[in-house]
């Protein structure tokens, strides 16, 4: 596996996710060159009885705008950035996001935790390597790490860090955590 | 397809007559991030890339993944999927996905670090 020829080009992907207005967008801005996709809804009313729709089944989508992040390493070595849709409504996309990511990071909000517990039990599920990060917005109250790990019942080897997805830095900080966590967990799975 | 009546009223040809309203296609499960390069063959078996295809074949004479191509393009992922599978299944493109190594990994969290 450490012996693919370094000019071939690799593109990674990892997930932003956590609840609603939770800064994943920020986050992603913060760091990365935003660049706009278009996808595809999945009515909800689907299929009642109304299913002679042979070789047109786009009539039950519509399209919806999602953003995306790219981070050029090098020629020929781009992280992607994707911001899962925080509405139940998409989560039908989750699957299709998560398949072969490098990991997730779920970002969470003191005022509301129970947000990213979804997110958290995704993962989880999945085996896709994780981190918390709790964005900490101005008029939040502190807490420390210790405290957020056990208030969503984490592993003790995720990491969890306090953060400020405005700021670059930061922002940087949460990504390079993340990547950092999945080199462990790749060298883990090796061994 | 940049051309929009207005708001409201939609694109003036809908994304899905661009693939003769099919939504299914051997490019179905193209990751977001697989690497689509063209392989610069000819045609073959009398099958003509339609405009939008000729797009993609210019955009990837280096590798570009699936993401950036229906970004560039402004089309719905599910459409470009399916125009990125007929270019597949008559060997225009080639499409790769390498997994991320030990070495990989640790290049990354430099380069970000560099940032």
């Amino acid at each position: 596996m450490d012996f693919e020829p370094s000019d071939e080009p690799v593109a990674l992907k990892i997930l932003i996710a956590g609840g609603f207005g939770v800064g994943k967008t920020t986050l992603v801005g913060a760091i990365s060159e935003i660049r706009p996709l278009r996808t595809e809804e999945v009515l909800s009313d689907r299929g009642i009885g109304i299913d002679d729709t042979d070789g047109v089944e786009g009539k039950t989508t519509t399209t919806v705008a999602m953003d995306f992040g790219r981070i050029t390493i090098r020629e020929g070595l781009v992280v992607y950035l994707f911001g899962t849709p925080g509405q139940e409504r998409f989560w039908f996309m989750w699957d299709e996001l998560s398949y072969g990511a490098l990991g997730a990071v779920v970002l969470a909000d003191t005022r509301r935790l129970t947000d990213c517990f979804p997110s958290i039990d995704y993962f989880e599920q999945r085996g896709t390597p994780f981190i918390v990060a709790v964005n900490c917005f101005d008029d939040a109250d502190r807490y420390d790490t210790e405290d957020v790990r056990s208030a969503l019942d984490l592993d003790p080897d995720v990491p969890v860090l306090m953060c400020d997805v405005r700021r670059r830095a930061s922002a940087k900080t949460v990504l390079i955590t993340l990547v950092e966590h999945s080199l462990k967990v790749l060298t883990a799975s090796q061994s | 397809m940049t051309h929009w009546m207005d708001e409201e009223a939609g694109p003036v040809v809908r994304p899905y007559a661009l693939v003769g309203g099919r939504t299914r296609s051997s490019g179905d499960a193209l990751d977001l991030v697989a690497l689509v390069t063209a392989t610069g063959a000819a045609p073959s078996g009398g099958f003509v890339p339609g405009p939008e295809q000729e797009r993609i074949l210019a955009l990837v004479t280096t590798a570009t993944s699936v993401a950036d191509v229906a970004s560039e393009l402004g089309l719905p992922l599910g459409v470009v999927r399916v125009l990125l599978g007929d270019l597949q299944d008559h060997g225009l493109i080639s499409i790769g996905r390498a997994s991320a190594s030990e070495r990989i990994l640790k290049e990354v969290i430099n380069g970000l670090r560099a940032l």
